[in-house]
């Protein structure tokens, strides 16, 4: 038995996420029994890395340049893991991840749990893991049936350390079946980590007034190394890009520290944000709904108190 | 002129067979509680709505495409009688038929297996889910189906046009989007963005009570996978008040209390 985990290396680079994966897939494998081996869809740097995460080896299909579809990837998840005898695929909560974990369980004949947070343990003629649902207001542990399962893991679920050395890497070898989707294009901003995988997010909402005004967030995110996001009728009315909305209708985040500028807190909002380790509101509302989901509050005006916080951080980062 | 008509006239031909398929969930505002050794949700007193994703823009972008080229648009869902009312709602929006798979939904994978077992003969050119239902967050459900009728799966999807023949999606995607053409049938999941939300009007509700709702027996009455116990997450310590003059502090207990920095 062995655990088979998808490593995304977008752009031909290893991210976090691709490691957190590998990680998650070595504890998996000493939870289960077996041992955790890792495939690579297309271009990757030092693909052999992922042996210091705990990949025993690496199957390696470097010529799937330019990006493959869901079911081009189900094709090859299916063939590699018949190949190595695996019985679990690991694969994190992305929007490739999202998209293939259904259909590989289905092409595997095995049970699906998406947005894990906990390493599996067999539990009587089982399979356990939690996850959480309710967009984050409750945890479901859940029990998969039989020893097959595809697993999705949530971005920050648990921290990576490097746990061994550079590992075997092999030329791998599958036939897959043309597809009827084409990908055009791929417009991704560079040089931001993006919001699923960043540990540190600066959000801000209608309290900016207007786009022209987003300069004191981007101060504060770049002093810190942070990504900048924004609430919904931010991005409605176009202040920002569609893709910085995070909350319950966009993206769902789950940073180590959440600074919420300017943002009430409706309860879609706190839906995509409130598995964030820590919140902080800077709000000059006192009765903003949003403090009582925050570790830290502010209550004063924005346009004083975060070009205050960027100094605050100069100084720390200085010391 | 002539050739622009002979171009509307061409489209209205097409006749698209479109399936939209829907999911009941607790409105977003729902108290989340469970009861039964919090081995179940707790339905008491909850709000049940039709997932907002399927709603808003799954069968509003189904029913753009019927609009354009001509064709029907049927919903599917699996559950039992007491989601009906729900199932008008899509009908009372616009859609020309429904179908009630009648079984309790177990899980993705259970569900995904009766709508592919009822969807893999009649020949649907698309097949619409939401992203995610809000319950769940799964996100699970169309790739499933796509697997078992072996068609491509396009998901996420915040822009389509369809000419008939071939689709152009825009995928949301980590930091950006994903431009994809897809040609022939395929199931797609819908993100924000795909359509408007449409407000059932009178006469929609009305009419919704005299089209055709058939009630299909389960394909797959077992599931893989089940839930075993539900937690809720440990409450908040409450918010410690920052004094705006005092920056510093903040970025210390960040550090030091909180070491997130």
């Amino acid at each position: 038995m062995s655990v088979l985990v998808l490593a995304e290396s977008p752009n031909g680079q290893f991210k976090k996420a691709a490691y957190e994966a590998v990680h998650y897939g070595a504890k998996t494998a000493a939870s289960l029994g077996g041992e955790c081996v890792a495939v690579v869809i297309g271009p990757a740097d030092n693909p052999a890395d992922l042996g210091k995460y705990g990949a025993s080896k690496v199957v390696h299909l470097a010529d799937y340049t330019g990006g493959i579809d869901a079911s081009s990837y189900t094709s090859i998840i299916g063939q590699v893991a018949a190949q190595v005898g695996a019985k679990v695929v690991v694969v994190n909560h992305s929007s490739t991840g999202k998209s293939i974990a259904g259909r590989v369980a289905v092409k595997m004949d095995a049970g699906v749990v998406s947005q894990v947070n906990s390493v599996p343990t067999q539990e009587d003629g089982g399979i356990v893991v939690t996850k959480p649902v309710f967009s984050g207001k409750a945890f479901a542990k859940c029990k998969v049936a039989g020893d097959k399962c595809v697993l999705s893991l949530m971005g920050n679920a648990l921290p990576i350390t490097e746990i061994g050395s550079a590992c075997p890497v092999e030329a791998g070898s599958v036939d897959v079946p043309a597809s009827s989707v084409t990908i055009k294009e791929r417009k991704t901003v560079d040089g931001e980590v993006p919001l699923p995988e960043a540990e540190l997010v600066v959000s801000a909402g209608r309290g900016m007034k207007g786009p022209e005004n987003w300069g004191i967030i981007d101060d504060l995110a770049k002093t810190i190394g942070a990504t900048t996001a924004c609430s919904r009728p931010v991005a409605d009315t176009g202040w920002r890009p569609h893709h910085e909305h995070v909350g319950q209708t966009g993206v769902a985040i789950r940073p180590n520290l959440y600074i919420a500028a300017g943002i009430s807190g409706a309860i879609q909002h706190l839906a995509g944000v409130n598995s964030s380790k820590c919140i902080v509101v800077i709000n000059k509302d006192p009765e903003a709904p949003f403090f009582k989901a925050a570790d830290y509050g502010v209550c004063a005006d924005l346009f004083d108190v975060v070009p205050r916080l960027t100094e605050a951080f100069k100084k720390m980062k200085a010391q | 002129m002539s050739a622009i008509h002979y171009n509307i006239k061409q489209r209205q031909v097409t006749h698209m067979k479109l399936l939209v398929c829907i999911t009941k969930t607790p409105e977003t505002t729902a108290k989340i509680a469970f009861t039964d050794g919090d081995s179940k949700f707790d339905e008491s007193g909850v709000q049940f709505i039709m997932n907002p994703y399927d709603e808003w823009y799954a069968l509003v972008r189904a029913l753009e495409l019927k609009e354009q080229h001509g064709g029907t648009v049927t919903a599917i869902n699996v559950g039992p009688a007491a989601n009906d009312v729900v199932i008008r709602k899509a009908l009372a929006i616009g859609a020309d038929d429904a179908v009630r798979i009648n079984a309790e939904a177990l899980s993705a994978g259970q569900v995904a297996a009766n709508i592919a077992a009822h969807a893999k003969d009649k020949g649907y050119d698309v097949i619409f889910t939401g992203k995610e239902s809000i319950d769940y967050n799964g996100s699970e459900v169309g790739g499933m189906i796509a697997e078992h009728l072996n068609l491509p799966y396009v998901s996420y999807a915040s822009h389509m046009d369809h000419d008939g023949t071939t689709a152009t999606v825009n995928r949301d995607i980590e930091g950006g989007v994903e431009v994809v053409d897809v040609t022939g049938a395929f199931v797609l999941s819908a993100s924000k963005g795909l359509a408007e939300q449409r407000i059932p009007n009178m006469r929609g509700i009305m009419m919704a009570k005299r089209k055709p709702m058939a009630v299909e027996e389960p394909a797959v009455t077992e599931s893989k996978v089940s839930v075993v116990s539900y937690t809720l997450p440990e409450a908040k310590g409450g918010v410690k008040m920052i004094d705006p003059e005092n920056m510093d502090e903040l970025v210390r207990l960040l550090h030091e209390e909180a070491k997130v920095i």
